[in-house]
């Protein structure tokens, strides 16, 4: 993102869980950088520490683990060491976070409004129907039919698409500058998740927010996001623009993740399969954690590969990247 | 091989005992019924692997359910090789039970956590005498080496296993029966990625080498248009489209079905624009009066809103339920 400025900036975070067998590196050397109104899709599968490396952002991880090591810059601001006080201040004002589950976001005995309020009163001295406009004008931007009544209801009243939606706009009640957004539309039906998408798109273009966009599924973030960064086994292991990855993937596992995605042209042939699963995040040996499963390793990735840059705006960390020329 | 006619599934919630009371005193309160089905009739042939397409609440699962014999339905007849099912008696009943074998989508759920592998898998083919009682740990093993699992983990608990790993237990339970068809409801959605391209081809080597014919009822279009023949879409406990599955994803009749592929999310539309469908789905315990899609239609005229569209062919092979189609 040259020349554009950036909301946030993360280096080298190492997120580990210290358990009692042994520790785990759920993010281990991360970094990347967001720019404003950028969507940057964190793609990988379960337990790749994509859902981690939000959480870290935003301040919530909890014991046993913590951030052990590396720089989050939001605005200008390292948030790793702030304190809870200062994180609380962030949290939900410039930084918000959507979940998978919008019920994990609200609660279910408390009417709308009265949530909604509240979280504009947290961070603003404002009278008290100002922050109900402020609610209402949010509900009317994720596209909530008539706003003014449904303040009123509670929670469960809500399908779970309008739940979601709900939980974005408490997201964007006080304007952040970044939202993280794990999973959003993942429990979603297609045609309500296509609401949603075209909500968030909508949302980061008029209001300049930037999202962290984290999901397992290529293709959402294939039509959303500006960049996108393949996590595996707690580290990046490519990362550039979504008509890069996607066309060009150079790096084995983003080639077999986009091979073993089902398409129109696969109909009747077999997928492409990465064999064996995911490796265990405890005690991970040295070296490139998808050795075990790709079809180029040798014995150079024995050693740890380091982030390189082989082609603009791409970032690689492979022993044996296939670079193919763009035709 | 099974044809389904006009099957129809009501639930109905039971009033309390406070409710009758209440109803009693004049309270308007009225039994509840969710038309779960609402007049299906779906033919799978021989070989064939249908996918059966829905949001939810389209009774897709029922209809599985139904099919599998796991539950009755309130109007209409499976035939299943020309003879209905529900007429058959002893033996011949529980022979043709086996014949048909549901796969679930949360293998976390669908295992028994305290039985080992090898009696979820070796029981049923011990009870109904498929094998001796000497000759079931050969079974057992060969079972399992079918579904790509190691024998030597039988021992093992289904807590022991990854997810991938326990849809394969799933599969290889159904499969001890040796059943001629499938019901595999949602039967890769929990999985990752790689491990859901990994269960989708071993479903594809089994049709190959058993000779097996699938009902496959997903949400995810890009599976169903991998993996199936034939594509039948539901809405709100209907049937609104059936064809073969190129032609459907080439050339959806329905506007629902058009509207789904819209709003599919893919890897090779990227950065597009999203267009959703509005509204809601509507609650099937109230569903909208003649065509239930009217209120979300972009095409709805005013005979849409009390005239239900029936399921007429539109082209060889090709059906779909539309007054569009009258024009």
């Amino acid at each position: 993102m040259a020349g554009d400025e950036t909301t946030l900036t993360v280096e080298g975070l190492k997120t580990h869980f210290f358990t009692k067998a042994g520790v785990v590196k759920a993010v281990d050397g991360v970094s990347f950088e967001v720019g404003k109104g950028e969507i940057m899709g964190l793609v990988g599968e379960s337990g790749s520490g994509k859902s981690v490396t939000g959480f870290s952002i935003i301040g919530l991880v909890d014991p046993p683990g913590r951030v052990v090591e590396g720089r989050i810059i939001h605005d200008g601001r390292d948030l790793v060491g702030l304190d809870d006080e200062q994180m609380r201040s962030l949290r939900g004002n410039r930084i918000a976070m959507i979940f998978q589950d919008p019920m994990m976001t609200l609660n279910p005995v408390l009417r709308i409004e009265t949530q909604m309020v509240e979280a504009v009163l947290a961070h603003n001295t404002v009278p008290a129907a100002q922050a109900r406009e402020a609610a209402r004008d949010a509900l009317g931007q994720v596209g909530i039919p008539s706003p003014d009544e449904r303040l009123r209801a509670y929670p469960h009243q809500f399908s779970g698409g309008m739940r979601q939606r709900v939980a974005i706009a408490i997201a964007l009640l006080n304007r952040p500058s970044l939202i993280i957004a794990d999973e959003p539309t993942t429990a979603l039906d297609v045609t309500i998740q296509g609401q949603i998408l075209y909500e968030a798109q909508k949302l980061c273009r008029e209001t300049g927010a930037s999202m962290i966009w984290i999901t397992h599924d290529l293709a959402v973030v294939a039509g959303i996001a500006d960049r996108i960064s393949v996590m595996y086994a707690g580290r990046i292991v490519e990362q550039g623009t979504t008509a890069d990855i996607i066309d060009q993937p150079a790096h084995p596992y983003t080639r077999g993740l986009i091979g073993s995605v089902p398409s129109r042209n696969t109909r009747g042939d077999r997928l492409f399969q990465i064999p064996g699963m995911t490796p265990s995040l405890l005690n991970l040996a040295p070296g490139c954690a998808f050795r075990e499963r790709c079809s180029v390793a040798d014995d150079t990735c024995l050693a740890e590969p380091e982030p390189s840059h082989p082609l603009p705006g791409r970032v690689l960390r492979c022993h044996h990247p296939v670079l193919e020329v763009a035709q | 091989m099974i044809e389904a006619r006009s099957i129809s599934k009501r639930f109905v919630k039971s009033l309390d005992l406070a409710a009758r009371i209440a109803g009693r005193l004049g309270a308007s309160v009225r039994e509840e019924t969710v038309h779960a089905l609402d007049g299906v009739s779906i033919t799978v042939e021989r070989g064939e692997v249908v996918g059966l397409v829905g949001e939810s609440g389209c009774g897709k699962s029922t209809f599985g359910r139904i099919v599998a014999g796991i539950m009755e339905p309130t109007e209409g007849t499976i035939l299943y090789r020309g003879r209905d099912l529900t007429t058959l008696q002893g033996a011949e009943a529980r022979e043709a039970a086996l014949e048909v074998q549901m796969i679930f989508q949360d293998p976390f759920a669908s295992l028994n956590p305290r039985m080992r592998v090898e009696n979820i898998i070796g029981e049923a083919p011990l009870l109904h005498g498929i094998v001796a009682k000497q000759e079931r740990d050969g079974y057992v093993d060969a079972t399992m080496r079918r579904v790509g699992l190691d024998p030597a983990f039988k021992r093992r608990y289904p807590h022991q296993f990854s997810g991938g790993q326990r849809q394969r237990i799933g599969i290889a339970r159904a499969l001890a029966v040796q059943p001629e068809f499938l019901v595999c409801d949602e039967a890769v959605a929990a999985l990752d990625v790689s491990i859901q391209a990994q269960v989708l081809n071993l479903f594809m080597d089994l049709r190959r080498d058993l000779d097996l014919t699938y009902l496959f009822i997903s949400h995810d279009l890009s599976v169903v248009e991998h993996i199936s023949d034939r594509v039948v879409i539901m809405y709100l406990g209907r049937v609104v489209e059936s064809a073969p599955s190129g032609e459907l994803f080439d050339t959806p009749n329905h506007p629902y079905t058009r509207a789904l592929l819209a709003g599919a999310p893919k890897l090779d539309a990227r950065r597009r624009v999203y267009e959703p469908v509005m509204g809601e789905i509507p609650s099937p315990l109230d569903p909208p009066g003649g065509c239930h899609f009217h209120p979300r239609c972009p095409h709805a005229m005013p005979r849409c809103r009390h005239e239900a569209p029936v399921l007429r062919q539109i082209a060889s092979g090709r059906h779909a339920a539309c007054h569009l189609n009258d024009g």
